[in-house]
């Protein structure tokens, strides 16, 4: 875990007495609310449906108990009791007072946490792999590369008014698990021929209305090189990218306005103009944050675990919760496990303080005070000895944190739509809630096996629901919720955007539509086939039948 | 009258701008981009431009000028932030001025990314006052980054504690 230093500590505190103090103005008048909203922005303020809400930065979803507990008190004290993990590896709380997110900021701080540009026309916080570290398949933890991304672009002075807001995704693993292909710029950390570690960067991703999978700029960056290319990357961005509409005003027109040959033909242009020694960060400076993100003193254990085996023998419930949440560690006798924040019927990502507060003690009791955020709006406990697995999984299943669900059917992503969000022309969290009662037979959703629904309460997607293996876009027709379906979306490695399969359903029939492509799935499906395999191999025909057959 | 002001507090503004096509007048005259500044004395001759023209275009006018003037049509476009950078990579030592409604909260930023002077229209003056840019532009002390205004880095900090 990365903790601040003296001048991380100081930045992070005047910038919230800069906000402070920006908020006074604001209330004396001396800025208007068009001068101020994207100052506010800029600091993870917004102002939504009900109320302000605040979104705080998990940087690369990476926190430890400390943190977390901090985020149990900041929803009692300020808050409704409870806050609402994002696909962003962000937590929002929905109901904070305007006049108190200084004082909130300030308790963020007393744990090395911040809002410094969760939203705006900025570079955002940079997510990663919620896995890290531990993952199996990993050339390097990616974390490092992600902070020094991270102190690079807070309060960048060239990149703070950007024509649209900007993400930044790493991962270091060779199976992606952050989507990096559907991020302005997507980061993934390889080797070359020569054995030497870098990066292989990828532009031009993102969903919203234009959904587009990134494109390679290039295929080896030497480590050294990162922060001065990017900063060439964003400047060509900054200059060109289109302003006179902000439907149209991300990198990823302007990449497919050019043509990324032409796009990187400006990039090598400014790169070799652009003076290097302004950003690039010494070797020196990359072991420092490296050295942070060192692996903890793992003891030595056995691969096998006989306390675990017994309670795997007598806990059926354990055992299937370890089966379906479970991650393999790379160190022998420890395990990952994944906490799943979607009990049946529940709201997708929302965690009560008391919740928070078990899990930060979780962290702190059974993985090495390490807590990960994910995509999918869970959380990641890292580094858990199997020994220490059943008492572990008791105390979750205490605060009903012990859905066995990774993955499944039930597993969904919704946005906060209509419930909380002023852009929303549907809900989303009511159609989660439907469909996971819908599904709530585990032995069903094991049998139905991996299938990711997303949920967006409007085009601007931030369900991600174009990349779903089902995905469902909430949309208001003629004062009408209306729910289209895209099938075959996945931001893996080989990621695809889903297809609509036609005219879209009432809010009603959302789960029985959803029954329909289950059922249809399971009829085609061929031996151990998942949902995306059958869709890849068959096709939108069948689904398109079962789904239309009535009308037509 | 738009303020001008740079660090040191506000300025008088002894430079007039020209419209297109306008005769000189005696003193230091801001012209349009392209500008017909050929034989002009260089203390004396400023060139204003738009935020879509080409940094590079401008490189050869360097020695020809001793003011830049970039516009900013509004406090959310920053693409003059990145040409005030590219500016003064391309060498340009002149003065440099950020012009149109930008905010405190802003000046900062300018000045890190080369500009040297910010020329603020009326209203948004008036109710933006000299204490507000003072304390903005010392809000945050230390950045990530290295800019031009002479500051001392956080990297640079970082080194100097390692002892190098
Ligand atoms: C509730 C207030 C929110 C507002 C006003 C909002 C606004 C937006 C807008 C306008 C876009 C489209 C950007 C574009 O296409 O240029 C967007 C995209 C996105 N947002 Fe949100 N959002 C909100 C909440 C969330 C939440 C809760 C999450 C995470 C669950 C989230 C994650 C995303 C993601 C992943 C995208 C699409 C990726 C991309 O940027 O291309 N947003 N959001
Ligand atoms: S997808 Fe639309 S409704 Fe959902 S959070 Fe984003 S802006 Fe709001």
């Amino acid at each position: 875990m990365y903790s601040y230093d003296e001048f991380d500590e100081r930045f992070v505190r005047e910038r919230v007495a800069q906000f402070r103090d920006q908020v006074a103005r604001r209330l004396d008048g001396s800025l208007t609310e068009e001068e101020f909203r994207p100052l506010r922005l800029m600091n993870g303020l917004y102002l939504q449906l009900h109320a302000y809400m605040l979104r705080i930065a998990i940087p690369y979803g990476s926190m430890n108990g400390r943190q977390m507990r901090m985020l149990g008190t900041i929803a009692e004290k300020w808050d409704r009791g409870y806050g609402h993990f994002t696909t962003r590896q962000n937590i929002q709380f929905n109901w904070p007072k305007l006049k108190d997110i200084p004082d909130i900021l300030d308790a963020l701080a007393d744990v090395g946490m911040h809002a410094i540009q969760t939203s705006g026309n900025c570079i955002r916080n940079t997510t990663s792999d919620p896995f890290s570290g531990v993952a199996t398949d990993e050339i390097e933890d990616p974390r490092a590369t992600c902070e020094l991304i991270r102190q690079w672009s807070s309060l960048h002075p060239e990149f703070t008014f950007l024509g649209r807001k900007f993400k930044i995704a790493v991962t270091g693993a060779s199976s992606d698990r952050a989507a990096i292909r559907v991020h302005d710029i997507g980061i993934e950390i390889v080797k070359n021929e020569a054995g030497e570690t870098g990066y292989r960067i990828l532009v031009g991703g993102g969903l919203g209305r234009t959904p587009m999978i990134g494109k390679e700029l290039r295929a080896f960056l030497p480590r050294e090189e990162l922060l001065p290319y990017l900063e060439a990357c964003l400047r060509v961005y900054n200059m060109h990218g289109r302003r006179d509409n902000k439907y149209k005003a991300r990198i990823k027109i302007l990449v497919h306005e050019l043509g990324i040959d032409t796009y990187r033909e400006h990039v090598e242009a400014e790169y070799a103009r652009i003076d290097r020694s302004n950003t690039a960060a010494d070797m020196a400076e990359f072991a420092r944050i490296a050295e942070q993100f060192a692996p903890p003193a793992y003891p030595e254990l056995p691969e096998q675990s006989a306390i675990f085996e017994r309670a795997l023998k007598a806990h059926p419930d354990f055992a299937h919760w370890v089966e379906q949440n479970g991650f393999a560690h790379r160190v022998p006798g420890f395990m990952a496990v994944t906490v799943s924040l979607k009990p049946v019927g529940g709201a997708p990502g929302d965690a009560t303080s008391e919740q928070l507060r078990v899990l930060a003690e979780a962290a702190e009791q059974y993985s090495m005070d390490e807590l990960r955020i994910t995509h999918e709006q869970n959380v990641v406990l890292p580094n858990v000895k199997k020994d220490e697995l059943f008492a572990l999984w008791t105390l979750l299943k205490s605060q009903g944190l012990d859905a066995p669900n990774k993955g499944l059917v039930t597993d969904i992503i919704a946005c906060p739509g209509l419930d909380y969000c002023a852009l929303a022309t549907a809900r989303s969290i009511p159609v989660a809630q439907e469909i996971s009662k819908r599904f709530s037979d585990p032995a069903r959703m094991a049998d139905i096996g991996p299938l990711a629904i997303k949920i967006s309460g409007c085009i601007n997607a931030c369900g991600h629901h174009h990349v779903g293996h089902i995905g469902i876009l909430g949309l208001d027709k003629a004062g009408v919720e209306s729910y289209q379906i895209t099938l075959g979306g996945d931001p893996a490695n080989d990621a695809s955007l889903g297809e609509r399969t036609g005219p879209g359903f009432s809010y009603d029939q959302v789960p029985g539509v959803i029954e329909t492509l289950v059922e249809t799935y399971l009829g085609l499906r061929e031996p151990r086939e998942t949902f995306l395999q059958t869709y890849r191999r068959v096709g939108m025909a069948p689904f398109k039948e079962a789904l239309y057959a009535d009308a037509a | 009258m738009p303020t001008l002001r740079d660090i040191t507090g506000i300025l008088e503004d002894a430079w007039t701008r020209l419209d297109e096509g306008a005769d000189a007048p005696a003193g230091p005259a801001i012209y349009p981009f392209p500008g017909d500044v050929a034989g002009n004395d260089p203390a004396l001759t400023g060139i204003h431009i738009a935020n879509d023209v080409d940094p590079e275009s401008v490189v050869p006018m360097f020695d020809r000028v001793s003011l830049i003037s970039v516009a900013f049509p509004a406090f959310t476009d920053g693409r003059g932030f990145s040409i005030g950078r590219r500016l003064r990579e391309a060498g340009y030592t002149g003065r440099l001025r950020a012009t149109g409604p930008v905010l405190a909260d802003q000046f900062r930023y300018l000045l890190e990314c080369g500009f040297d002077e910010v020329e603020v229209p009326d209203a948004l003056a008036a109710r933006q006052p000299q204490e507000q840019w003072e304390r903005a532009a010392d809000a945050v002390t230390l950045n990530y980054q290295r800019g031009y205004a002479g500051r001392r880095n956080i990297l640079e900090a970082r080194r100097e504690a390692r002892g190098v």
